[in-house]
């Protein structure tokens, strides 16, 4: 039968968490009534197609009107046209907000402007995602960055405080926030085998580390002007000043000799790929040293990931290094340069290496 | 007397965007009372202004105070144009009228503009000062209190029962005022919106007066309507229950024993109370004056075509016409004087009767809003009365004179009251009022359950005799009494088959028993009930004027006649044997008819089981028309045989018969109750009964029982079979729902707490110009199943739950439109209980709740118990004939449709019982209190609604005042608004939204007895505009669970930030 009008209004809002997952996947009313029936929620309480046309219909209209308000989810709890319980407003704010990692994967790192999301069709057909998901998907990362992109302190915190996320989405957002803050090129082909959650990992390890807001420093006030320098959503420009200082470590050749020997000695009769080890120190040191004086240009930072896989990940892979290998190597090479009586810019070093190490083990794919 | 109104603006929040180019708004206040204004100042540039404005000050008359809502209005500043309205607030400050009610409005309110809807909340504080007034002359009536609820609310006792009160006020609408031709829709709305508060705040206030005269103190099962009567203008009507209340103290709260003695309260009440003045004789009083006055019966009308008794000779009412509920099929000729015919068999219980019925008489109308009752209240119960007239609307041309409409009710009710005489019944109970409008046609409409009450509970200092009027008692016990027949079985009103009873197995009962009230809670019944509804679609041809009203009068009695019809078949197909809560609601379009029946069906442990159904074919000796007949003959069984599985209906097995009446009647009567519901179709032969038989002496009428139970339907045309198979096509329930449109649900006892109430509304376009009756039928029958399929649906995750008040209004908005709007609640109930309703439970609760928890006088337990059996005789010979439901027609039409079905039974009932009713939900949903789930960390206050008058797992510990709220809703980009569905599924979730806010203002945390008495939506889709006014009311409440002593927590600060952890 079909309805001239056809409305149901509960008091206490009725939701259906499925209905709510197809909607957000952008299924249109009529595929989402296919995906129901086939999922076998007639049988279950004897409705007939039209029943269900008519609830789906009734569920995403109720949605549409919530979304508004999801845009700023504080809103939904003192909101007063929708009686939600608070443990459905959480799941419908988590669920919002939770996106695909096939498209994430996709717009990482790039502009969140109006010119990427007349790209987004393309990503729908790549990725199979619709493209009505796509674009709730990327306006949801671009308000999310434009909330915490001029917010002071901790940059997971303020989109938890302001989008009442769980701590996991949260760090996603984060990463997502300051991966398009920083560009950093995630496109290449040769970075294609690695998924968002690597990159995630990468972005908290940088986010906690190398920004200002990492070194947990008060800052003093007359710096207040200029606050972008004190949140975590850039990296520490200090600091990527001192990198330049362990080009050192390179550039004078008693220190890269000495600094190889201790670091083989350690090695040897550890791992089968020694021998490979040896004849490449030069080239891997030089290339994550280099990596790191180069990190004040903005292209360079863009270029970090692919730069880090190029100059390191790639040719270890070709010497059939393991992951175990990958581990030893590291931690020998970032403990040797300690011993160095020369190289006085331990501090830097620690700081750099701490990041590299745990990217290049997320990154190095076995 | 003046009173002092004080307003505090503190703050808005989440305002629209007023100023396009800083994204933001300017905001200031108007606080508007009567004509005096204050404004706040202009918070600049803010979303979330904080005006934390003085206190505005208003010095006004109570009357005012009553008449006018507080209007508060938000608007941006603007410099260099006029200042934009964002919109508006209008507030009720009744509730702070009443001492016992709440004491400060105080909360965020949404701020509603009538073309926008909602836009932002703001934060507004109001209270009032009321100066103490001694004046005789008054016009106000502060003090008196309201409440929705057609019960005796909790947390109050009954001192005692006034009874009816009723007005009406009349205006122009202003929608249809020469000057909304220049105005905006925006105006034009609020100017309706201000009108009809006024309007509905005056007529309160009247109301008020009328009950203060009579020396009650509330209006209890306070009805109120709106008539929009188009060009003729608005009339604003209510009716209720004026009461005397007195407030149990929260420390006699159910658990608590301190019983305050019966005397104290209500005898100081009489004291004082104005009727002394005797102003309006309170019904009841001359009681003991023993030689009362004659009882002057009405002869009944004999035929119909005698213009009602009062119908005034204005030319608009020229079309006057009324028709019954309960056709009677048998001429009332010859059954006069129904009370003097029993005389001889019980001298005093007449001189009783007549005595009550005078008492009675001395009220204007004997009516009462109220369906369920005080313990002793409710005697006897007749049947179902109504009455039905179509009148022409004509311009109201004096606002201040609305006697046109005030005749026109008066004489419904006059008839309503004929026809409860007609029954032997002196009062009518669950009694309410409807209209039905089309273009200038009216359909007025009323209907109630015919009853014998009690008469204490209507005299002053009633409930402190202690000179208990024994003569009234009545032995019959309260699980039962209410079913034993009150008229005179020598001459009975309509034909009916009597049985002593099944229960008590000392009283007369009728075969089926319809009524509108509440199904008592200390009725024994057995299995379950559920809902049953009757639809029904009749076209008819454009006409304007006269020639419609007469089409629609002379469709009318068939349109009733049919209704009735399918009720009584859809009952017996489920086994069932009686009808509470009967609805029956006939709606006007321009070219068909609508009628909707609803009901409860119970099987009433006291009445004989139902006959099943039987079909003959009109040509018995046709072989394939026989095997045919046979066919549709084994689906009825096999559905009964199913339906009894359903709803549990296991019939106990007959127990002690009376030896001295049932001698050798015995075998029958086991096999007949017993036995399978049809007999073998061949054996039997189509029943033409002569319905005088049921004054048969009585053991030969039980003997003949067994066969003539069973209901013949003749298949003799095709529509015949149409009517059959709609029969059998009606959707059963799935598995793990109820359905009812009761407060109580028979046979579930045990509700946990969860609540869902809903409304929804669907409007069908018929698409094909040619329709015929039976596919219109068909539609509309469709149209209601599936909403209900629909509904078990989306409710499917609170199985096992019950949908209680189901209440089902139809309109025909357009000529090609059929709406439907629905509002119910679903409640959830513990599975494993269902069952058991402890045998010993119904009685022994009743007289624990009594005493304990609404504190009525022990001595109506005790009398109603101590039966006295001398009488007993006497009052069953006594009973007074009584015509159910009413006066015939016509004869003509009569036999006309007595050829078309041959044996139709007419429900009604009469009841003698002594009812307890406190509760309407027995302790049992104590057990499972899972409401600490509910609503943990939400900054704003979880309000429940329910149409039901409690909460399940809760009790009301307070009552804050009564909700009475209009809406209009208008758009002109109906396509952006999602269309009509986006457009009404907004409307009435900013509805929902401002009740709550509203609710929660008043420091509540819950509505009951919430209805939405009008919703009517108007729509122009080429034009991409549409229009709708709602119209809700209830009682605001702070309730408790039912095992804590202190408030439920309303005002959770938590905010739901900590709760999103983990939930990826």
């Amino acid at each position: 039968m079909a309805m001239e009008l056809d409305v149901f209004v509960g008091n206490t809002t009725i939701m259906d968490e499925e209905v709510y997952q197809l909607w957000l996947d952008g299924y249109t009313v009529s595929d989402a009534v296919k995906v129901r029936m086939e999922g076998g929620v007639m049988e279950e309480c004897e409705a007939s197609a039209d029943v269900l046309l008519s609830d789906t219909m009734d569920q995403y209209r109720t949605f549409q009107m919530c979304e508004r308000l999801l845009y700023s989810p504080a809103k939904l709890a003192n909101q007063l046209l929708f009686q939600i319980p608070p443990h459905r407003q959480a799941i419908l704010i988590e669920r919002y907000y939770a996106f695909d990692d096939a498209f994430v994967r996709e717009v990482l790192g790039k502009k969140l402007s109006k010119g990427t999301k007349k790209d987004l069709d393309d990503i729908s057909a790549k990725t199979n995602v619709t493209l009505k998901s796509c674009r709730r998907q990327f306006d949801n990362f671009k308000r999310v960055f434009k909330v915490v992109e001029e917010l002071k302190g901790p940059l997971v915190e303020n989109i938890r405080q302001h989008f009442l996320l769980s701590d996991k989405l949260a760090r996603d957002y984060a990463a997502i926030v300051f991966f398009a803050n920083n560009r950093f090129e995630t496109g290449k082909r040769k970075l294609q085998y690695l998924t968002f959650q690597d990159f995630a990992f990468c972005a908290g390890q940088l986010i906690n580390n190398w920004t200002v807001g990492a070194v947990g420093e008060q800052i003093p006030t007359d710096h207040q002007r200029s606050f972008r320098f004190y949140m975590d959503v850039d990296l520490d420009k200090e600091f990527l000043q001192e990198l330049k200082e362990l080009k050192i470590l390179i550039t004078d050749k008693d220190l890269l000799d000495q600094h190889k020997s201790l670091v083989c000695t350690a090695l040897r009769g550890k791992t089968k790929a020694f021998n490979e080890m040896e004849a490449n120190f030069k080239n891997l040191s030089r290339g994550l040293v280099n990596i790191a004086a180069k990190l004040t240009n903005t292209k360079d930072v863009r270029d970090f990931f692919i730069d880090l896989v190029e100059k390191f990940i790639e040719p270890c892979r070709s010497d059939r290094w393991t992951a175990a290998d990958m581990k030893l190597y590291l931690t020998h090479y970032t403990n040797s340069a300690h011993i160095l009586d020369t190289f006085k810019h331990q501090v830097v070093w620690d700081r750099y290496m701490g990041v590299i190490k745990s990217c290049i083990f997320k990154m190095f794919h076995d | 007397m003046p009173g002092k109104l004080k307003a505090k603006i503190v703050a808005g929040r989440h305002l629209p965007v007023m100023d396009r180019a800083s994204d933001l708004t300017d905001a200031f206040v108007e606080v508007k009372f009567g004509n005096t204004t204050f404004k706040t100042d202009v918070c600049p540039k803010s979303l979330n202004p904080q005006w934390n404005s003085e206190w505005f000050k208003f010095e006004v008359d109570d009357e005012d105070l009553q008449d006018e809502p507080l209007q508060v209005t938000v608007l941006d500043h603007d410099t260099y144009s006029a200042n934009d309205a964002i919109g508006k607030v209008y507030i009720d400050i009744d509730p702070l009228l009443c001492n016992e009610a709440a004491s400060v409005i105080s909360g965020w309110f949404p701020i509603y503009d009538t073309i926008h809807g909602i836009r932002g909340e703001i934060n507004v504080l109001v209270k009032v000062e009321l100066f103490n007034d001694l004046n005789r002359f008054r016009q106000s009536s502060c003090g008196v209190k309201f409440f929705c609820t057609t019960s005796i609310p909790r947390c109050y006792r009954a001192a005692m029962v006034h009874g009816f009160v009723e007005e009406l006020v009349v205006n122009e609408d202003p929608e249809y005022q020469w000057i909304d031709r220049i105005r905006t829709p925006r105006a034009s709305n609020e100017a309706r919106q201000r009108l009809i508060s006024l309007m509905s705040g005056e007529l309160q206030r009247k109301i008020g007066l009328k009950v203060l005269e009579m020396g009650g103190n509330a209006v209890v099962g306070y009805l109120q309507c709106f008539d929009l009567e188009g060009e003729s203008g608005l009339v604003v009507r209510a009716i209720g229950t004026a009461c005397t209340l007195d407030k149990l103290s929260s420390g006699s709260a159910p658990n608590t024993a301190t019983h305050t003695h019966p005397n104290t309260a209500p005898a100081s009440n009489a004291c004082n109370s104005p009727s002394k003045d005797g102003k309006e004789p309170v019904f009841g009083e001359d009681l003991l004056s023993s030689s009362g006055p004659p009882t002057p019966f009405r002869a009944l009308p004999t035929s119909s075509s005698s213009p009602p008794p009062l119908s005034p000779s204005k030319p608009c009412s020229r079309q006057s016409s009324s028709s019954d509920t309960d056709l009677s099929l048998t001429p009332k000729t010859g059954m006069g004087s129904g009370g003097s015919a029993g005389k001889e068999a019980g001298p005093l219980k007449t001189l009783l009767r007549q005595q009550t019925q005078t008492a009675l008489e001395q009220r204007e109308f004997p009516f009462f809003t109220l369906t369920s009752f005080p313990p002793g209240f409710l005697v006897h119960v007749g049947g179902v009365v109504s009455a039905r007239s179509v009148k022409l609307l004509d311009r109201i041309h004096n606002p201040d004179e609305p006697e046109t409409r005030d005749a026109w009710w008066e004489e419904i009710r006059q008839e309503i009251k004929s026809h409860a005489k007609a029954l032997g019944c002196h009062a009518v109970v669950g009694y309410s009022e409807s209209t039905s409008i089309c273009e200038e046609v009216c359909i007025l409409s009323a209907s109630g359950t015919a009853a014998i009450l009690n008469p204490r509970y209507m005299r002053e200092g009633c409930l402190d005799i202690g000179i208990v009027d024994h003569r009234f008692e009545d032995p019959s016990p309260p699980s039962c009494g209410f079913c034993h027949i009150p008229y005179d079985e020598l001459n009975m009103p309509f034909p009916t088959q009597l049985t002593y009873c099944y229960h008590c197995r000392r009283q007369k009962v009728p075969d089926v028993l319809f009524t509108t009230i509440d199904l008592p809670p200390e009725a024994a019944v057995t299995g379950k009930g559920c809902l049953i509804q009757a639809r029904l679609c009749r076209l008819k041809k454009k006409a304007q004027g006269e020639v419609n009203a007469t089409a629609i009068s002379n469709l009318l009695p068939f349109m009733e006649y049919e209704l009735h019809t399918q009720l009584m078949n859809k009952l017996k197909l489920r086994s069932m044997n009686a009808l509470f809560g009967l609805r029956i609601q006939i709606s006007i379009g321009e070219n068909m008819l609508l009628g909707l029946a609803s009901a409860t069906g119970v099987y009433l442990t006291a009445l004989p089981a139902p006959g099943g159904i039987q079909i003959a074919g009109k040509t018995p000796g046709d072989l394939s028309n026989e095997h045919h007949i046979l066919t549709i003959q084994k689906r009825i069984n096999d559905t009964i045989a199913k339906n009894k599985e359903i709803y549990q209906i296991n019939p106990p097995k007959l127990f002690a018969l009376d030896p001295e009446v049932f001698c050798g009647t015995n075998m029958e009567l086991t096999e007949e109750v017993v036995g399978s519901p049809i007999p073998e179709p061949r054996q039997r032969s189509r029943l033409f009964r002569s319905h005088s038989e049921s004054s048969d002496e009585v053991s030969e009428l039980d003997l003949s029982h067994g066969k003539k139970d069973a209901f013949v339907l003749e298949i003799d045309d095709t529509d015949a079979v149409e009517d059959i198979h709609s029969l059998l096509t009606d959707a059963t329930i799935p598995t793990g729902f109820n359905s009812c449109n009761t407060e109580i649900m028979p046979g579930i006892y045990n509700w946990t707490s969860a609540v869902q109430m809903f409304t929804s509304v669907r409007v069908f376009r018929l698409s094909n110009a040619n329709l015929t009756n039976q596919g219109l039928n068909k539609i509309f029958t469709d149209l209601c199943e599936n909403l209900l399929k629909s509904f078990y649906f989306k409710l499917r995750s609170m199985i096992p739950c019950c949908l209680c008040h189901l209440n089902f209004t139809v309109a025909v908005p357009e000529e090609e439109l059929i709406q439907v709007a629905v509002t119910a609640v679903a409640m959830t109930y513990d599975k494993d209980q269902t069952q058991e309703k402890p045998a010993e439970k119904p009685i022994t609760k009743g007289c624990i709740e009594t005493e304990e928890q609404l504190q009525f006088p022990m001595e109506l337990c005790a009398d109603s118990s101590s039966t006295n059996t001398q009488l007993s005789s006497k009052i069953s010979g006594v009973q007074e004939t009584t015509n159910v439901s009413s006066r015939d027609r016509c004869s003509t039409w009569l036999e006309l449709l007595r050829l078309k079905a041959h044996t139709i039974r007419r429900g009604s009932v009469k009841t003698i019982s002594s009812l307890e009713r406190s509760s309407p939900v027995p302790d049992g949903r104590s057990r499972s209190l899972r409401s600490t789930r509910g609503f943990g960390g939400s900054s704003v206050t979880v309000v429940k609604m329910t149409p039901l008058s409690f909460l399940p797992g809760t009790r009301i510990i307070k009552y804050l005042g009564i909700i009475n709220m209009f809406f209009i809703r208008e758009t002109t980009s109906l396509r952006e608004e999602g269309g009509v569905s986006g457009f009404l599924h907004s409307f009435i979730a900013e509805v929902f939204a401002m009740v709550r806010a509203h609710v929660a203002a008043l420091g509540g945390n819950a509505v009951v007895s919430y209805s939405m008495k009008e919703c009517v939506f108007m729509e122009n889709p080429n034009k991409n505009q549409a229009q709708c006014l709602i119209n809700v009311s209830g009682d605001a409440v702070i309730c408790v669970r039912e095992t804590d002593q202190e408030p439920v927590p309303s005002n959770i600060g938590q905010t739901c930030t900590s709760e999103t952890d983990g939930a990826t």
